[in-house]
């Protein structure tokens, strides 16, 4: 109770402050938005004490195996050693993983600028946005490894099936981010060029996307990294080849502990490397504008 | 003045291709991409797909099969996201810039998020699967370490934006830590982090079938069961099934967001 007293009193704190960002966020309390949390708080948190109870633990002793689990993993990371492979075939096998990751983001990204420009309701008629939203919806829907498994009937395991499937959580998820950037750009500008006659051609490649741009490239750029973590992880499960694939040999055949230490390793490096630079081309970008 | 403006752009842009077909190239050499068997492929997966690939009457049978092991996908995300958070939301206290109680904390806390976060799904689930074996805990304990990473880093990004001002204010009337967390900090962020929770729950349900795939656990055992079987009415129906989760639990989150935030 003195709890939420002392919120209504930061809540008039703010209100002779004129802070209108904390305004908004300190609600006064017991409103429809704070009980509402609570109840997802206690809904959660109900499920969760439901799933450990009902679970099938098959006899497994939860902290023997957090034991061995964590000596596995000072195995992993203190003692990386590989006999299977040079670390010369590792790198090329992490130069095929983004390579995956490249090309479907590729792919991805150009059928997505198109489909995203359709997406955006200041840009269609509204029956083709919500067709194009639902679309990128349902495909969104199904995980990135059901896409793949499926694409490999018709295309065989390897990297076409590897391709074609990440690339259209990419063309999903890049719509649907490319279509609020675009839906973010000033009306007037639009009427602007309409009314001097532009046609819809010329106010997408004069106006729309030179001033979406900046938004544009780090979200592709973002969606790459995540589409290296699924590369990796389409290596293991539909054999698209790349690091991925040595990945799961060594921890799924082999049981090297100390070969999955240097792919993780190389992986956790990749992953690093990308998320610096994202953070460098989003502040470079963010100063260019 | 201006034709070397008009110039520079289209020398930057010639540029910016330049790179992107080299790339492109150097990616289909290396990753061995057929592009027009991996283009065809899609009208042949959508051929192979529209005749084969659905639920027929008889995929039915395996209901009872399925609708518990959907069950459990679904509350081993749940449950892995809400541990998880639990757990996130000391480390972003402890790593973020506003809240820290000092740089090493800071330093060690960000450190296991980047960890955590970039350990790769697959790596979790094969270390934890040699201890745990085939059971529930191995999918859960992958969703759980990788959520771990991220929510972290999303809650300290989220604790970082609330700023300054409230604390600093709080600060000067007296309140002491725990004051300022309990009454500035969590009040104020709790919306944008429920809102984070309810991604990382969507998102782990699509990564279970993944992590299912692998370790032979949940939903995704029985995708990947069905389908080396070559019974795709039945895969198909497993499909089905977590699109329409999917789509459901997506559904609700816009709508609990649309209250909260």
């Amino acid at each position: 109770m003195q709890f939420e007293e002392s919120i209504k009193g930061w809540a008039q704190l703010a209100d002779t402050t004129k802070d209108k960002k904390i305004m908004s966020i300190i609600a006064p309390p017991l409103n429809k938005a704070s009980i509402a949390m609570r109840a997802i708080l206690l809904i959660l948190l109900a499920l969760t004490i439901y799933f450990f109870a009902s679970i099938d633990y098959q006899g497994v002793n939860v902290l023997k195996g957090l034991a061995d689990t964590f000596n596995n993993f000072m195995t992993i990371f203190l003692h990386p050693y590989a006999h299977r492979f040079t670390l010369g075939e590792a790198f090329v096998n992490v130069m095929i993983t983004l390579g995956l990751a490249f090309l479907s983001t590729l792919i991805g990204g150009v059928i997505a600028l198109f489909l995203g420009l359709l997406a955006a309701q200041n840009l269609a008629p509204k029956q083709v946005t919500n067709l194009i939203k639902g679309f990128v919806a349902f495909i969104r829907a199904v995980p990135t490894i059901l896409w793949v498994l499926i694409f490999a009937v018709a295309a065989g395991l390897g990297s076409a099936a590897a391709i074609i499937g990440l690339s259209f959580h990419s063309i999903s998820y890049l719509t649907k981010a490319f279509s609020e950037s675009f839906e973010d750009l000033d009306r007037s500008v639009i009427e602007a060029l309409m009314a001097s006659g532009a046609n819809w051609w010329q106010i997408v490649f004069q106006a729309v996307i030179p001033s979406s741009l900046t938004y544009l490239l780090s979200w592709t750029f973002l969606r790459f990294e995540i589409n290296f973590a699924n590369a990796v992880a389409m290596g293991a499960a539909a054999g698209a080849g790349g690091i991925g694939f040595d990945l799961f040999m060594a921890g799924n055949f082999y049981f090297d502990l100390r070969e999955v230490g240097v792919i993780t390793y190389l992986i956790i490096g990749i992953a690093i490397v990308l998320e610096v630079v994202s953070t460098n081309i989003k502040g470079r970008l963010q100063k260019s504008t | 003045m201006r034709d070397d403006i008009f110039t520079k752009r289209r020398n930057d842009n010639l540029r910016f291709f330049l790179v992107l077909i080299i790339l492109t190239v150097g990616s289909i050499i290396i990753t061995n991409y057929d592009v027009i068997k991996g283009f065809s492929s899609i009208a042949k997966a959508l051929i192979w797909g529209g005749s084969n690939f659905y639920p027929d009457v008889k995929s039915l049978r395996i209901l009872p099969e399925i609708l518990p092991k959907l069950q459990e996908t679904i509350l081993m995300s749940i449950a892995a996201t809400t541990v998880a958070s639990v757990f996130a939301l000391f480390l972003s206290l402890a790593g973020s810039k506003t809240t820290r109680l000092n740089r090493i904390f800071s330093i060690i806390s960000r450190g296991i998020a980047s960890l955590f976060r970039n350990i790769p799904l697959v790596a979790w689930a094969m270390v934890l699967m040699l201890a745990f074996s085939q059971s529930p805990l191995t999918g859960y304990l992958a969703l759980f370490f990788a959520s771990l990473g991220f929510l972290t880093r999303a809650f300290m990004e989220t604790i970082d934006e609330v700023g300054n001002n409230s604390i600093e204010a709080l600060q000067a009337t007296g309140a002491n830590y725990f004051h300022i967390i309990f009454q500035a900090v969590l009040p104020a962020s709790m919306p944008q982090m429920i809102s984070w929770l309810l991604f990382m729950i969507e998102t782990n349900i699509r990564d279970a079938t993944l992590v299912g795939v692998l370790t032979g656990t949940g939903i995704g055992f029985s995708f990947d069961l069905y389908y080396k079987r070559f019974d795709y009415h039945a895969a198909s129906l497993v499909v089905v099934f977590i699109v329409i989760t999917v789509i459901f639990i997506e559904f609700v989150s816009n709508n609990i967001r649309r209250v909260i935030l």
